[in-house]
């Protein structure tokens, strides 16, 4: 599984640049899509139109996908339904917490040069990579 | 209705990019956090590439008086580095390499029509709305302090 693909990488990045830039230059938003998701669960006036158009165009991107990319549902590893119940759980809660995930944080504040964004995700690489070592490495987890 | 235009455009060419990354597999997202097995750089290229574009955008926006099609810019203010922001990372950043979703490639991924995606979106949203509830039971707690506490008999 260690097929490193610096090109699609490398490509896909730019449009997630062009697509948060787009949002920054227009509508003068940050592109955090745990923000926006969140916006949608709990209803803010004014609020409320453009999260649903992104997250809108984000599922009619996915379709797209599915339609002339498919290779990006190659999920690979699907994790038992209770370690994604787990999962969702901590990234939800923790993304609120943390008001920010790899969009916000990772992109859009990294960019900016924001110390608290690069604290976020120096934080949540470090941790994912724990779990990720004891799940794979301590508990043997046959994931690939 | 040119804002609602262009926010969903942004969401679609946001997703494209998130699938042709390898941000929705799972594989590469345990890869890349698998630094002490076989680690799979790209998804570091990913983010280098988006901050580049996005650094670029960010400059040009501080010569801007506003954005082309709003009043105003609404970037967060540079708040301090605390506890809720470390601990909220950590949380996500565990849940991101359990799982192998983040928000953004989750949402995406939906269409996909695969159920464990949706098993984890349900459960992301569930969070999000717990941390939502905690939050407002928070904002009452306050005045209710106040009425008990014992400063107030003076």
């Amino acid at each position: 599984m260690h097929d490193f693909t610096p090109v699609s990488a490398a490509l896909g990045g730019v449009l997630i640049g062009i697509a948060a830039a787009a949002m920054l230059l227009f509508e003068g938003r940050i592109a955090g899509i745990s923000g926006i998701v969140a916006g949608l669960l709990k209803p803010e006036k004014g609020e409320t139109g453009w999260k649903a158009a992104f997250v809108l165009g984000l599922l009619a991107g996915g379709l797209l996908l599915r339609a002339a990319f498919p290779g990006a549902y190659d999920f690979g590893i699907i994790r038992p339904y209770s370690a994604l119940v787990a999962a969702g759980l901590l990234v939800g809660f923790g993304t609120r917490l943390a008001n920010g995930c790899t969009s916000g944080h990772g992109v859009c504040g990294i960019s900016r040069l924001s110390p608290r964004s690069i604290t976020a995700t120096l934080v949540f690489i470090a941790s994912g990579a724990l779990v990720v070592y004891l799940v794979n490495h301590l508990w043997g987890a046959a994931v690939r | 209705m040119k804002s609602l235009a262009i926010s969903f455009l942004s969401g679609l060419v946001f997703a494209l990019g998130l699938g042709i990354s390898g941000m929705t597999r799972p594989v590469k997202v345990i890869g890349f956090l698998d630094f002490f097995g076989r680690w799979d750089a790209s998804l570091a290229l990913v983010m280098i590439t988006a901050v580049a574009v996005y650094f670029a955008a960010w400059r040009i926006s501080a010569r801007m008086s506003a954005p082309l099609d709003a009043r105003e810019f609404r970037i967060p203010s540079r708040g301090q580095i605390d506890l809720q922001l470390v601990s909220g990372a950590a949380m996500f950043g565990a849940g991101w390499g359990l799982g192998g979703f983040c928000p953004g490639p989750a949402i995406t991924s939906l269409a996909s029509g695969a159920p464990a995606v949706l098993v984890f979106v349900a459960a992301m949203a569930a969070g999000m709305r717990l941390h939502q509830l905690l939050v407002a039971r928070r904002a009452q707690a306050p005045a209710r302090a106040s009425v008990l506490s014992p400063a107030a008999d003076s």
